[in-house]
């Protein structure tokens, strides 16, 4: 699950991570609200508006309704001016960027709308580095990457200058050690002040990142301050589903706008489902076979329109659900099920297809691949039901077949 | 011969909750030695398993089975008390780490674990446990092992084994299935099929399995099964261009899965441009392995690699 960028400085700061002071705005009114007591708090007449979607890459990014505006503006006007023109600045910019869609090259074409800014003060920056935490899946360890290309991509500076990339194991039995983050500081570059301030910021994320259950969390860029201090001027965090249920505050923060609708409804169901540009449809069991089903439609030369894993104990309900999603996209011009029942037996998945239909409708091909447990009573169940479903042979055959009645 | 398990492995139940129960029904029908279970609130109670014989498992036994499996306190208690050697794992998911780590401490040579759903943390912390021991752990998020005629344990079906030539190793469930079956079908069988699992963070990997099996004198050929995600089957490339004496084929799924998403496995995901399928095939190519064009291609593209 991701969070948003000011969701991420709160559980930071909450833990104290020094990131810079802002104010989370979902109204024009808001926005301008936020700046009198944010510009005089801090003494710095800059602020910086910063678009809060689910997708990286924001500032580079461009409105479709403003093609010259970028997802994160920085507000000088005050400094000539004082706080009433960065008040006039800030409206005019909530008022583009609030409702509009902002297209990055994390989003695609498609874009996402804004429906929230961080108002956030501005930072005198003297470096911009970039810090990680994630899982190490070699090692098994969680690590923490450190790099002097702050701003940079990560995998760019990974392909392009190796070598600037630091890395420091955490070991699960003592956490990250001090010398550990001493020498990632140092690595750095970092000197003095700063030296001191980024071991304690890598330290205390190191434990964050731990205590959260974060699956990772990207400063991109950490910044250091003129004056020496060390913090975090953006911050991206996501969590590990499996470990939600431990972190109620962090699950308060889940925006479901932010997620496709049809894959929300198939995780209420229990259903695994990504929803993909292709026009067959695909109902599988097991992980690997429904990833490998969507590879062999592609093999035959048709694009397939979704990931479906229903499970090892699909029930009826569970399969119409799934049918459901599939026929719920105007796309689709087939549709696969892919069954290898071991402990599911083929006569309920069979059961639950005739049921589904009944129920959904069926207005596009079906090709039924199962095999495994009832194998046989499965089949008659499927050419009893009189419905216009095609038995396959085996996923090579569903494959074949499905493709061929859809060109 | 087989690899991990054989018709002598002694094997323990940690959670006997409706699954646990179900599959321990299963085993047993298949012949496997269920010895013992560890619940700390039910200990010193019997649980009683009957039913009709599963023919398809190890040979020469009656056409029913009535056999009582003690419950024990702990997994040291039970290991004292009937002489496991074995474990397997179907504690819900905020406990199941905690479950591994008993039963090495308790010294089981070999714990597989099936839970799906455990978080990666805790993962984390039980692997940094066994690395102080000499436990193996199978999984978590696996069907299991199984050793055709001897010994089955898991969530895998049995029937559709054959004891036999091909060891079996893979990421996925049912796609294990599917190799599996194959296998069957053209009657080369299996020696012993291994489901690593499909986490992120797992006990035992690829090229520990094709080790053995490389060592495994009944093993003429291996089947392997990887998907996005990671870099193990790279991994195991590698260790299969220096080592592997014996002919691989395999299989990659996720060919067609988008960047950043994870395809119901957790840890099948691309992130930062790591993981594709189309790095790991052209790495197990390179290294000398048939690449089954498609899951039902499985058993032909063994067929081929022994040529």
């Amino acid at each position: 699950m991701k969070i948003h960028e000011y969701q991420a400085k709160q559980l930071m700061a909450a833990r104290g991570i020094p990131v810079p002071q802002g104010v989370v705005a979902t109204t024009v009114d808001q926005a301008v609200a936020a700046v009198r007591p944010l510009v005089e708090e801090t003494g710095n007449p800059v602020v910086v508006v910063k678009s809060q979607i689910h997708a990286g890459g924001r500032g580079k990014g461009r409105f479709r309704e403003h093609p010259d505006l970028g997802g994160v503006n920085v507000v000088t006007a005050g400094i000539d001016g004082g706080i009433a023109a960065v008040e006039d600045k800030v409206r005019e910019l909530a008022t583009k960027m609030l409702g509009s869609t902002l297209e990055t090259i994390q989003t695609g074409s498609e874009g996402k709308t804004v429906n929230t800014l961080y108002i956030e003060q501005g930072i005198d920056i003297a470096e911009e580095l970039y810090l990680s935490v994630l899982l190490d899946r070699a090692s098994s360890r969680n690590i923490v990457m450190a790099s002097s290309e702050g701003g940079t991509e990560i995998e760019v500076v990974a392909a392009e200058t190796p070598d600037k990339i630091l890395k420091e194991e955490i070991d699960s039995a003592h956490g990250l050690l001090a010398f550990q983050a001493a020498r990632l500081a140092h690595g750095l570059g970092l000197e003095g002040d700063a030296l001191r301030n980024g071991a304690k910021f890598v330290q205390a994320l190191s434990v964050a990142a731990v205590e959260l259950d974060a699956d990772m969390i990207e400063i991109n860029p950490l910044v250091v301050t003129t004056d020496g201090r060390v913090m975090a001027l953006d911050g991206k965090m996501s969590f590990e589903a499996n470990a939600l249920y431990r972190h109620p505050d962090v699950m308060g923060m889940r925006d479901v706008s932010e997620e496709d609708p049809a894959e929300a409804a198939a995780t209420e169901h229990g259903l695994s489902f990504i929803k993909l540009d292709g026009t067959i449809g695909c109902m599988v069991n097991g992980a690997g076979l429904a990833m490998a089903t969507m590879d062999i439609i592609k093999f035959f030369g048709a694009e397939p329109a979704n990931f479906l894993d229903v499970g090892g104990g699909a029930t009826a309900d569970k399969i119409t659900e799934a049918f459901k999603l599939i026929t719920a996209d105007p796309n689709v011009k087939g549709i696969l099920v892919n069954i290898f029942g071991g402990i599911m037996k083929c006569d309920t998945i069979a059961e639950g297809v005739v049921e589904a239909v009944g129920e959904v409708g069926l207005e596009v091909p079906l090709v039924v691949r199962l095999e495994g447990t009832n194998v046989e009573l499965g089949k008659r169940i499927i050419d009893e039901s009189g419905l216009n479903v095609v038995n396959a042979a085996d996923m090579k055959d569903g494959a074949n077949k499905i493709v061929e009645l859809t060109s | 011969m087989s690899i991990l398990i054989n018709a002598d492995t002694k094997v323990l139940v940690q959670g006997m909750g409706r699954t646990g129960r179900f599959h321990t029904d299963k085993a047993i029908a298949y012949g496997t030695q269920m010895v013992g279970a560890v619940h700390p609130s039910k200990a010193g109670t019997v649980e009683k398993y009957t039913g009709e014989t599963d023919h398809s498992g190890v040979a020469g036994r009656p056409d029913t089975y009535d056999v009582d499996v003690p419950i024990y306190r702990s997994v040291a208690e039970a290991k004292d008390a009937t002489g496991a050697t074995t474990s397997v794992v179907y504690v819900p998911p905020p406990f199941a780490a905690d479950a591994i780590m008993e039963a090495a401490e308790a010294g089981l040579e070999l714990v597989i674990c099936i839970t799906e759903g455990i978080p990666v943390a805790d993962m984390v912390k039980a692997k940094r446990y066994l690395e102080d021991g000499s436990t193996r752990l199978v999984g978590p998020n696996c069907p299991g092992v199984i050793t055709p005629g001897e010994c089955k344990i898991g969530i895998m079906p049995g029937y559709i084994h054959q004891p036999g030539r091909i060891g079996v190793v893979s990421r996925s469930g049912t796609l294990t299935y599917e190799a599996v079956y194959q296998l069957t079908t053209i009657g080369l069988g299996q020696t012993t099929a291994v489901g690593i699992g499909g986490d992120p963070v797992n006990g035992t990997n690829f090229v520990d399995v094709l080790s053995l099996f490389n060592a495994d004198p009944a093993t003429e050929g291996v089947i392997m099964i990887g998907e996005i995600g990671g870099t193990a089957e790279e991994e195991a490339a590698a260790w299969i261009g220096e080592h592997m004496t014996k002919p691989v084929s395999g299989f990659i799924a996720g060919t067609t899965a988008p960047p950043g998403k994870r395809m119901g496995h957790a840890g099948a995901i691309i992130s930062g441009g790591m993981g594709t399928a189309d790095a790991k095939i052209s790495a197990l190519l390179e290294a000398g392995v048939t690449i089954a064009p498609t899951p039902s291609d499985l058993g032909s593209a063994m067929v081929e690699a022994m040529g």
